[in-house]
Formats: structure tokens, sequence, C-alpha cells
């Protein structure tokens, strides 16, 4: 018995384990990914009546007994007449409802908090914009923000075509080169969300992750506050060595650490690379021995990426993974 | 029996050109520890490319990944500031093809990595031995006067001078440019 319904209970288990989870548009955690997630069951209810209709009145068709052609003449045409002007109703239908949820996607608000996200291959830049310029900070791969609060992203591209796609929280846009695209979306519940670069964008497009983490708005606030603050800095002789390593070796050409001589933009901000749940956008837990691994060898965790290998020896390598983890 | 084998012939040719180059992005560090060690003339002016290079079969100069990795350090590490789009400004220009130090890649790469008198920074302590000989081949592409089988990738952004991947410079003669009239 167990054996028989095992082949069917065991793909309907996969299929439904897609539902829900920290990266499923069937699981809406906002208002915009709400209605996104009616319009899928809209469409998904309609063509099944339509499908269903078809193959019934195909089926019916197929077992009928054969009658001369001449009788069924004038039913045919009328028949014809009524699946055609049904089959445009119904699109068009589906096309106004789908127009309106779609536009929902970017609309804004004056009281929005404005998040610029930037995709290079393969990472996200996140700049947190305001009218005044000490209150701007830039992070990256992860997105912090509060909940009900409507937050309008301005998408853009360093590279390549990139597509930005949170499933719980919100559509699809992509983040085309030399173009600004919008995208909103209005977070409902606290809960950390996973994104995936959408559009196919080199080598390592699979890892170019990030995450939302909706939270309250005092914790908001309090995340901001740290954010915006330079970098902690180093305690004791082997942290002191680490900074000193990292401003004097080629990883300053390229990284930015608000408080110290390195102010590179080319690579991601690590102000507060350590209290930032990842590193390499989503391909390692942030602890200092994921970061020594990915300073000792960056190639063979992520081939192709633009961080090269910097000659380091045992110790400074220590050094420099203990200053980069105390970077909260 | 003849157009069975051309048949196997072709198809072969055919599945060939499904092969891809095969990229190494990992550099083994003996390997870029020897590409750091060129061996200048006396005056820096030219000099001996290190053997790996040359066993290697010149990947900074031939390869058009390298120089595509080597046209984006120029922007991110803004040799514009001071050589423009390759017509020089605070620097000198790259498109005239006179090199103050000689046309030798070893040269190009001696000036990035030590700098040189008169405001070439140097950058050996900003760049991995491997960026400064792709940021070298990539140079070099600029101020070539003849046509290379490898060139980077176009740019998205305006250039104030045709993509290098279009057609190969040439020096134009006014002769070549204005055709004389026909004589009758």
């Amino acid at each position: 018995m167990a054996n028989r319904t095992l082949p069917l209970t065991l793909p309907i288990a996969l299929l439904c384990s897609g539902c829900t989870g920290w990266q499923s548009v069937l699981d809406p955690h906002a208002i915009q990914a709400s209605r996104l997630e009616q319009l899928i069951w809209l469409f998904v209810a309609v063509c099944g009546v339509v499908w269903v209709t078809v193959t019934v009145v195909l089926v019916m068709a197929l077992l009928r007994r054969k009658t001369p052609y001449s009788h069924t003449d004038t039913r045919m045409t009328r028949i014809v007449r009524a699946a055609v002007i049904a089959t445009v109703v119904i699109i068009t239908g589906l096309a106004i409802v789908s127009f309106y949820a779609t536009r929902g996607l970017s609309s804004s608000d004056a009281t929005a908090l404005e998040i610029r996200v930037r995709g290079y291959q393969w990472w996200w830049e996140v700049t947190y914009l305001d009218a005044r310029a000490d209150q701007v900070f830039i992070t990256a791969n992860e997105i912090h923000v509060p909940v009900g609060r409507t937050v309008s992203l301005q998408l853009a591209a360093a590279d390549v075509i990139h597509s930005f796609w949170v499933p719980n929280l919100t559509g699809k846009q992509d983040l085309i080169p030399g173009r600004d695209n919008t995208l909103s979306f209005t977070p409902r519940e606290i809960g950390v969300y996973r994104g995936q670069c959408a559009e196919f964008c080199g080598l390592q497009h699979a890892h170019m992750a990030l995450l939302v983490v909706v939270e309250s708005a005092g914790a908001f606030e309090h995340w901001r506050q740290g954010q915006l603050a330079p970098a902690a800095t180093p305690r004791g002789g082997e942290q002191e060595t680490g900074k000193h390593l990292f401003e004097s070796k080629a990883c300053a050409s390229c990284h930015n650490i608000q408080g110290g001589t390195a102010s590179g933009t080319v690579g991601p901000d690590l102000t507060h690379v350590a209290s930032r749940r990842y590193i390499a956008s989503g391909l390692l837990e942030t602890n200092r021995g994921s970061i020594a691994a990915w300073v000792a060898d960056p190639q063979t965790l992520k081939p192709g990426n633009n961080m090269p290998r910097v000659a380091l020896d045992a110790s400074e390598l220590n050094a420099l993974s203990a200053y980069l983890a105390a970077l909260q | 029996m003849m157009r069975g084998v051309g048949t196997l012939v072709l198809s072969l040719f055919l599945v060939e050109g499904c092969a891809r180059e095969s990229r190494n992005f990992r550099l083994d560090p003996p390997i870029a520890a020897s590409l750091d060690a060129v061996a200048p003339m006396p005056n820096r002016i030219g000099g001996a490319a290190p053997e790996t290079d040359t066993v290697l079969g010149q990947p900074y100069l031939t390869n058009a990944y390298n120089l595509n990795q080597g046209k984006q350090l120029y922007t991110w590490f803004n040799c514009q500031g001071c050589h423009a789009d390759g017509g020089g400004a605070t620097g000198p220009a790259f498109l005239s093809g006179w090199w103050r130090y000689g046309p030798q890649a070893v040269s190009v790469f001696i000036s990035i990595r030590d700098g040189r008198p008169e405001g070439m920074p140097a950058f050996g302590n900003r760049l991995t031995t491997e960026q400064i000989w792709q940021l070298t081949g990539y140079v070099r592409t600029i101020g070539a006067y003849s046509a290379q089988t490898a060139a980077p990738s176009r740019n998205d952004a305006m250039q104030s001078r045709p993509s290098e991947n279009r057609a190969p410079a040439t020096v134009a003669t006014p002769s070549d440019e204005w055709p004389t009239a026909p004589s009758r």
C-alpha cells in the first residue's frame, strides 16, 4: 500500500513544499505580493476552467455518433461564434486585471523609504537615500526595512542586466544599465525574505542573492543609526594589524571602510560587513572563518568574480579576518 | 563513400564548434609571483617579459577576457582621470601610438606597477600582478595600429572613439580620406 501511494504523494508533497518559505510567490508578506498572488490564483482558476471545458468538449466530439454534416451546420456556426466571444472576453478581462495588479508595483507615496539598489556582477549595492547628505549610507546584499512603511526602490545596473526579485514581497523588475526602474513594496509582517537575481547575468548568476529584513520601526531605526556610524575601532594588536593590512594592501583600493583611509568604491562597502548575515552575496554565512576562507581564495569559492586573490601569509590572513569579523 | 566521409568531417567540425574556451580564473600563486618578475633594462625602458608569460602564450595580450577585465580596471581605477579615453590630458595620450617608455608590454607593466616621474603613481600595492597585466594588455590595444584577433567587448556608456572590437585602427593619410578627382 505504502509503496503504491508513495509515487503519488511524494511529488505532491514536493510541490507543496515550494508554496511556503522565505522565497516563495505563494507566501506573500507584502500588499503588492498579495495582489500578485491573487492574480496567480485567478489565472490558474480561469485557465483551469477553460482547459477542463475544452477537454470535455473534445472528448464529447470524439465519442459522438456521426451525423450528416448539413444538420449541424447552423448550430456549429453558433458554437464557434460563442467560443470566439468567450475567448475575447476572458483574455480582455485577464489583461485588465493584470494591468491593475502590476501598475501598483511601481506606485509610491511621499512618505516612502527611498532605497537605490544597483546590480553588479555579482552582488547588490544598497544606498539609503535621504534629503540630508549625512543621513545617506551604503551597504550591500542586505536591505533592512521597517514593517508597514512603503519602500520605493530605484533599480540601476553597473555592468549587465540584472533582475531584482524578492517573491514574498513584490514582483520582479529588471535592472538595466543606463536606465532607472522603480519598484515598491509595503511589507506587512516582520521576517527575513530572500531574493535572487532573476535575469541571467553571467557565470555567478546563481550566487547573486540578497536578503530583505523586515523589522519593527524601532529595530530599523536602531539598525540605521548603527549603519550611519563609522566602523568599529579595532581592539587589540591583532585587529590593529588587520586594519593596517587592509589599508596598505590592495583591499583598500576597491573597498570602503568608513572611519579609515580605505575608500574604494568598486567592491561592496565593508564598514559593517560583520553585521550582515552573509558575505559574497549569499554565498557564505558571516563568521571569521568564512571571511578568512573568502579572502584567502575568492576564485575557488566563486570563480570569475572580480575579487582577486591578494597574496597574504598565514599571520596576515589571521589578523585581517579578526579585523573584518569585528566590523559589526 | 566520399559523401559519407564528407558528412562525418563536417559534423566533426560542427561538434568542435560547441567547445568553449576554458577559463582559468584562479591564477596559481607561484605563477602570479613569477609573472611579477619582469626583467627591465637598466634605464627601465623595455626588458624581458617573464618566461611564464611566454609559456602561457601571452594571455594578457591575446585573450579577450583578460583585455576586457583590463578595460574595466581602466575605468574603476580612474585611468581616465589623467589619460582620458586614450586621448591624453594631464597624462600622455595612448592613441598617438607614441610610447614614452617604448611600446613593449614590459615597459607598460613597469609604468603601472612602479609609477613614472612627472606624476604617474605606482599601483603595485593597489592592484594584484594579474590585474596589472590585464591593464597592460588593454592599454596596449588603445594605441595599437594593427589589427588584433582579440579585443575587449563594447562599452555601455558613451565613448569618445570607436570601441576596440570594431575595425582596426589604421593610420589615415589625407590621400586615403579624400580621394582625388578622377583624371580625364
